[in-house]
């Protein structure tokens, strides 16, 4: 059984159910539970739901901690970009500390962070950071598309054993969807073929998978074949389904929000090079932002960033492209 | 003096000399085994009343977060030092595997939740260990030691906000030694530069801020003593300023491979060419000065000293021994543990 609702609601769902079934859980930041209608503070009291203040070094620094003494915190962090005031912890302690140990303790955290609102937001509200948590061993990192993946990944996030960067998307936040009722987890490192098809892959991650659909129903219009690859975690990154339809198709397009050089899709595309040449008959293309930071005002706002029109374009390429030699 | 037992006293004297002990033999390491000890280590001698007089104060199921000078926590816990040393050598015998070292010794089953490199890190993680001690209701408190290096991070600041805010079962330890690796700290702390005690940074976070001869066992028992039982009771924290000298250096010579490491001597001579502060430091080294005065007491013979002595002796010079025979770590063993 399911039931259709918002990307948002989907999150705040798994928050709750996993905060029924253990009471290790805890959920606290910035401009939460402020009045005693908030429904986490009615539900589970003022010591599991607790509201901060801006500080945001404290408030991930004792989820740390907190994780550290045996609870699972979950922070609200609204904003990605409110992790780099405390990029120290996120990188530098959260990961650190079971490594450093040699196992002897474990930090089970969730830091749930919105990210990517290109609607206006304008330069320090609107960035795509993930890539900035990949590449650090001990993190991970989630990206869910729909509303069913944010449940799932979310009640998957609390239950890790590990620190977790959970990235959901603002501009799906309303975005509705199907969601299984009650318990539903979605395992880290398996993708999701959202189309199948024959001519080209795509991978495409958060709000990019929406894109990645519409241009691929457009090109099937034209009697193109595109398969739609969602990672959905990015740490850990399941390359294998990647490879395998790499390995169907023969070519290659990654689109990602973030800029180049800070991208998934960068990283992706060198591992396929690495594992899968042999597979590509056309040079891997990537439809990533543009190098800038994120205008205010639209059309430019929509000049940098990827979209249908974009990602068409890029599958045209590698179609009509040489061949690599074999 | 407070009620302390003899037993207890003499506890507490014997704990300071093991850190003493351990210490001296961590820094000989680097000159009787070069190349054992790798990257930078950073000792508590000097501070071994402070660090004792603080522990002496908890319950079984208390807990402690420090800073990377984190060594004598965990002998005051209980923690085998043969398996500290271990760890300071990169052994597989080492309290975390070799995995850590010197500055990231970790004993979750003695209460010694963690420690962090970066300075004033650690506050925060401690803190959010006190709110986790507030939910169970069980009457735990942390005990959070940092530098007054720290003090001037944001990390101290939100952190003792938010503890004296929700009232968290914490005391805040702050070891005074007057320098931030080489910088005193009238040249970077506005209240040290104004005459103030540190201690009076608890003030803008509406709780109680002591200073203590960190020097005096007894008397940092008796401050921490009741800050913890003001957590306790579900008061809240305390800053507690504990005033203690380093009698080394901040750490050994920071230097690539291939230079011999060894403890230069202390920055109030390297830097500041003050012999006479460094002298008189040594003069009044809180360890013969508390053996002194047990002996005085009548709590302690000389001839019982001297044989508490010779036992701390034989237990530091085996912890050396057991990490120089403990084998290294099999390389490939870098991979596990990034993940739980």
């Amino acid at each position: 059984m399911s039931h259709e609702i918002p990307y948002i609601a989907a999150i705040n769902e798994a928050i709750q159910l996993e905060m029924e079934r253990d009471e290790d859980v805890l959920y606290f930041g910035q401009n939460i539970a402020t009045t005693e209608d908030d429904p986490f503070l009615k539900a589970f009291g003022s010591d599991r739901v607790r509201v901060t203040p801006i500080s945001e070094t404290a408030e991930i620094g004792m989820a740390v901690g907190a994780a550290l003494a045996g609870l699972r915190p979950v922070v609200e962090l609204y904003m990605a970009e409110f992790m780099l005031v405390a990029m120290n912890q996120v990188v530098n302690e959260a990961p650190r500390f079971r490594y450093m140990s040699g196992g002897r303790v474990k930090v089970p955290l969730v830091l749930k962070a919105g990210y990517g609102f290109t609607a206006g937001w304008a330069g320090q509200h609107t960035g795509s950071i993930y890539s900035m948590f990949t590449g650090v061993p001990g993190l991970k990192v989630v990206l869910p598309s729909t509303a069913a993946d944010a449940k799932g990944l979310m009640a998957t996030a609390i239950r890790d054993d590990n620190p977790v960067c959970y990235f959901h998307h603002y501009l799906l936040t309303l975005e509705h969807g199907d969601v299984p009722d009650g318990e539903y987890l979605v395992p880290f490192g398996q993708a999701a073929v959202r189309r199948e098809g024959g001519d080209v892959t795509i991978v495409a991650t958060g709000f990019m998978v929406g894109k990645a659909l519409a241009a691929a129903e457009a090109l099937a219009s034209e009697g193109i074949s595109a398969e739609v690859i969602d990672p959905r975690t990015l740490v850990p990154l399941d390359l294998d389904t990647i490879l395998t339809s790499v390995e169907k198709t023969g070519r290659l397009v990654l689109v990602d929000q973030a800029t180049r050089y800070g991208s998934a899709s960068a990283a992706i595309a060198a591992d396929v090079a690495e594992h899968g040449f042999s597979s590509l008959k056309a040079p891997i293309k990537q439809v990533t932002a543009l190098d800038a930071t994120i205008p205010y005002s639209e059309p430019m706002e929509a000049f940098l960033l990827p979209d249908e029109a974009k990602i068409s374009a890029a599958v045209h390429q590698v179609l009509g492209g040489s061949p690599v030699a074999a | 003096m407070t009620e302390l037992g003899n037993d207890r006293l003499v506890w507490i004297y014997t704990q300071m000399l093991r850190i003493r002990e351990f210490e001296e033999r961590v820094k000989r390491t680097f000159e009787d085994h070069p190349g054992v000890i790798r990257g930078h280590t950073h000792l508590a001698d000097g501070a071994e009343a402070s660090i004792v007089g603080s522990v002496a104060t908890l319950n079984p199921g208390d807990q402690i977060l420090a800073t990377y000078r984190c060594h004598g926590y965990p002998l005051a816990l209980g923690t085998d030092a043969n398996a500290m040393m271990a760890e300071i050598y990169g052994r597989t015998g080492g309290l975390c595997g070799g995995y850590g070292g010197s500055m990231h010794l970790v004993d979750p089953e003695r209460g010694f939740l963690g420690t962090s490199g970066i300075v004033g890190q650690g506050i925060p993680h401690a803190t959010g260990a006190a709110y986790a001690a507030q939910i169970r209701k069980q009457g735990q408190v942390v005990l959070s030691f940092f530098g007054d290096g720290s003090t001037k991070q944001g990390a101290f600041s939100e952190s003792l906000n938010i503890a004296s805010l929700w009232k968290l079962p914490i005391v805040y330890v702050m070891e005074n030694n007057s320098y931030n690796v080489v910088t005193r700290s009238e040249q970077e702390d506005a209240n040290a530069a104004a005459g103030e005690p540190l201690a009076i940074k608890a003030t803008a976070f509406a709780m109680p801020g002591v200073t203590v001869d960190g020097a005096d066992p007894i008397a940092v028992y008796d401050v921490v003593g009741a800050a913890v039982e003001r957590a306790r009771a579900g008061d809240g924290p305390t800053l507690v300023e504990s005033k203690v000298y380093r009698l080394s250096a901040h750490g050994n010579l920071i230097a690539p491979p291939g230079v011999p490491l060894h403890y230069p001597e202390h920055e109030a001579i390297t830097v500041f060419g003050n012999r006479e502060e460094y002298e008189a430091a040594l003069r009044g080294d809180p360890v013969p000065r508390f053996r002194a005065r047990l002996i005085e007491d009548g709590v302690l013979s000389a001839e019982q000293a001297d044989g508490i002595g010779s036992e701390v002796r034989i237990e530091m010079q085996a912890a050396v021994d057991f990490g120089l025979n403990s084998p290294l770590p099999a390389a490939e063993r870098a991979l596990d543990h990034v993940y739980a």
